[in-house]
């Protein structure tokens, strides 16, 4: 069963070029350990809220607004697909995200379509 | 079998039985349908047919044939349910074998930490547990927590979905994390008794069912996980506490203090084995919370008058609890204990203290208890002021009127004299 995990953080922290490269990687050997062990389907970092643009469609009329869908006090800053036997299993991978210590990470199962 | 019979069978057997089914249809919504089905068809049948020779093993059974039915109708519209049906063919064979009465102790185990899972709304565990392991309908647990009844039908379904949706594992947790999911569990009956032992709203001080059924479920995890001694700990609190029901509420459903109360009304055989089950918590070092508050209430079930009480070691007990598990009102409560040990001004002190720390500012009892020392000490005036602050506070009823009379009683020696 897939689970999307979104991490969310705090954009505004400051880190030292150090602080930055050790969470790099953090980062590479997290993904790496779950690729080993076939869990990993899809993950990126994005780009910061700054550059997010947000999009509706009204009346036919579609309208484009500079920034996030919401201004949040952490935003959304990369995501994880994960392939998990169940939500124990999902949560103990996304514990094991380095932004689980000082943002959030929050573990959507994914909806299964029968096309 | 009489309709009490089957009620009976119903309330007792009802966790094991959607345990089983849940095991067998892999699907907590289907099992809850389809055993709710089992049981309607039995107060249908069992007068006119006589009743099985086997009640639980033909409520499954039955249950099972209409899952499968509902499955098979809807499976043509629905894949996942389709998987299902096949998987569920599949274990006919092992169904039979798990409707005998040596079925797996495990089950409902397994059921009770699914119920408790961390993801799901701390009230929705509670909901759930009432439902699914003490058979409690959703009117009764609505009426218990005062909530309207399509709300709680919304809670239930939503916990269920969620399960079935995220996938919350049916499974006992492995070793590692056992201890802090079992604290959950523990949380989640100690959230129950609490509510039945004195209700936050309403008329009814006691709400005797939810003791029952918290006693119910502390017994089952005793049982289900005998290492446990904080299981123990909370099965001894819940007996000794729930042993005073009948001493605590006037006939006329006025609260009756612990020192008022009359202690023939006790339940002797409820106190005696909460006292076993004490001594046998605090074998095991260190004691933890639960024992250690149902050490507590053992020192009250002792004393046969409230003159015999030993608050010295209330006190002493209550000195434990704090270094454990520190809390304004577990300092609260010691205070009351040194008031009694050690005299009223002393008791008086620790109160100040939390209170011009700024804590417990919105606690009703914080007020009552100050008040109550100031009245002991007839500094009427300041006694006043604490039970107005508590009556403005205070949610529930019988406990507002008990206050009210405290403080018709202090304003009557402000106006000069008694009475």
């Amino acid at each position: 069963m897939q689970y999307m995990l979104l991490i969310y953080e705090n954009e505004a922290r400051k880190l030292s070029p150090a602080e930055q490269g050790q969470l790099m990687n953090e980062y590479m050997t997290f993904t790496q350990d779950i690729v080993k062990a076939g869990k990993f389907k899809a993950g990126d970092p994005l780009e910061p809220t700054s550059t997010a643009t947000t999009v509706h469609v009204r009346n036919g009329k579609t309208v484009t607004t500079d920034g996030p869908f919401a201004e949040t006090k952490e935003q959304l800053g990369g995501y994880y697909l994960v392939e998990a036997k169940d939500l124990d299993e999902a949560v103990a991978i996304a514990a094991r995200i380095p932004a689980a210590r000082t943002g959030s990470v929050e573990v959507r199962p994914i909806r299964k379509m029968n096309m | 079998m009489a309709p009490l019979e089957l009620e009976r069978l119903y309330r007792e057997e009802f966790g094991r039985i959607i345990a089983i089914l849940i095991r067998l249809l892999g699907d907590f919504e289907l099992a809850e349908e389809a055993a709710q089905d089992a049981f309607a068809t039995a107060v249908e049948h069992w007068p006119r047919e006589g009743t099985p020779r086997n009640p639980r093993a033909w409520i499954v059974g039955t249950a099972r044939h209409k899952a499968i039915d509902r499955i098979r109708r809807e499976s043509r519209f629905d894949h996942k349910r389709e998987e299902l049906l096949r998987e569920t063919l599949l274990n006919n064979g092992a169904g039979d074998a798990m409707d005998s009465d040596s079925s797996v102790p495990d089950e409902r185990l397994r059921l009770i930490f699914t119920c408790c899972h961390p993801a799901l709304a701390v009230e929705a565990q509670i909901a759930l547990s009432l439902r699914t392991l003490c058979g409690l309908t959703t009117e009764e647990i609505a009426r218990a927590f005062l909530v309207p009844v399509a709300t709680m039908a919304q809670r239930l379904v939503r916990a269920r979905r969620k399960i079935i949706a995220a996938r919350i594992p049916y499974e006992v947790p492995s070793d590692d994390i056992l201890p802090e999911r079992l604290e959950a569990v523990l949380a989640v009956v100690y959230l129950v008794f609490n509510e039945g032992y004195a209700a936050t709203h309403g008329d009814s001080l006691v709400r005797a069912d939810l003791c029952v059924e918290a006693v119910r479920l502390a017994r089952i995890l005793c049982e289900l996980i005998p290492s446990s001694s904080e299981g123990r700990g909370l099965l001894a609190l819940t007996l000794l506490h729930d042993a005073r029901r009948d001493a605590r509420i006037s006939a006329s459903g006025e609260l009756v203090l612990l020192e008022d109360q009359d202690r023939t009304k006790w339940n002797r055989a409820q106190i005696q084995e909460g006292l076993e089950l004490v001594d046998c918590a605090l074998r095991d070092a260190p004691a933890g919370p639960y024992a250690l508050q149902a050490a507590i209430a053992a020192v009250h079930s002792r004393a046969s008058r409230p003159a015999d009480t030993d608050w010295r070691q209330i006190a002493a007990l209550y000195g434990y609890l704090m270094r454990l598990r520190p809390s304004p009102v577990v300092e609260l409560n010691r205070a009351v204990a040194v008031a009694m040990a050690e005299g009223v001004e002393r008791g008086l002190q620790l109160i100040e203290a939390i209170a011009a720390r700024g804590e417990l500012a919105e606690y009703y009892l914080l007020f009552a208890a100050r008040g109550d020392l100031l009245r002991r000490l007839e500094r009427w005036y300041e006694a006043a002021k604490d039970y107005r602050a508590a009556l403005r506070l205070v949610t529930a009823e019988p406990e507002r009127r008990f206050l009210a009379r405290r403080l018709a009683e202090v304003q009557a020696h402000l106006r000069g004299g008694p009475g």
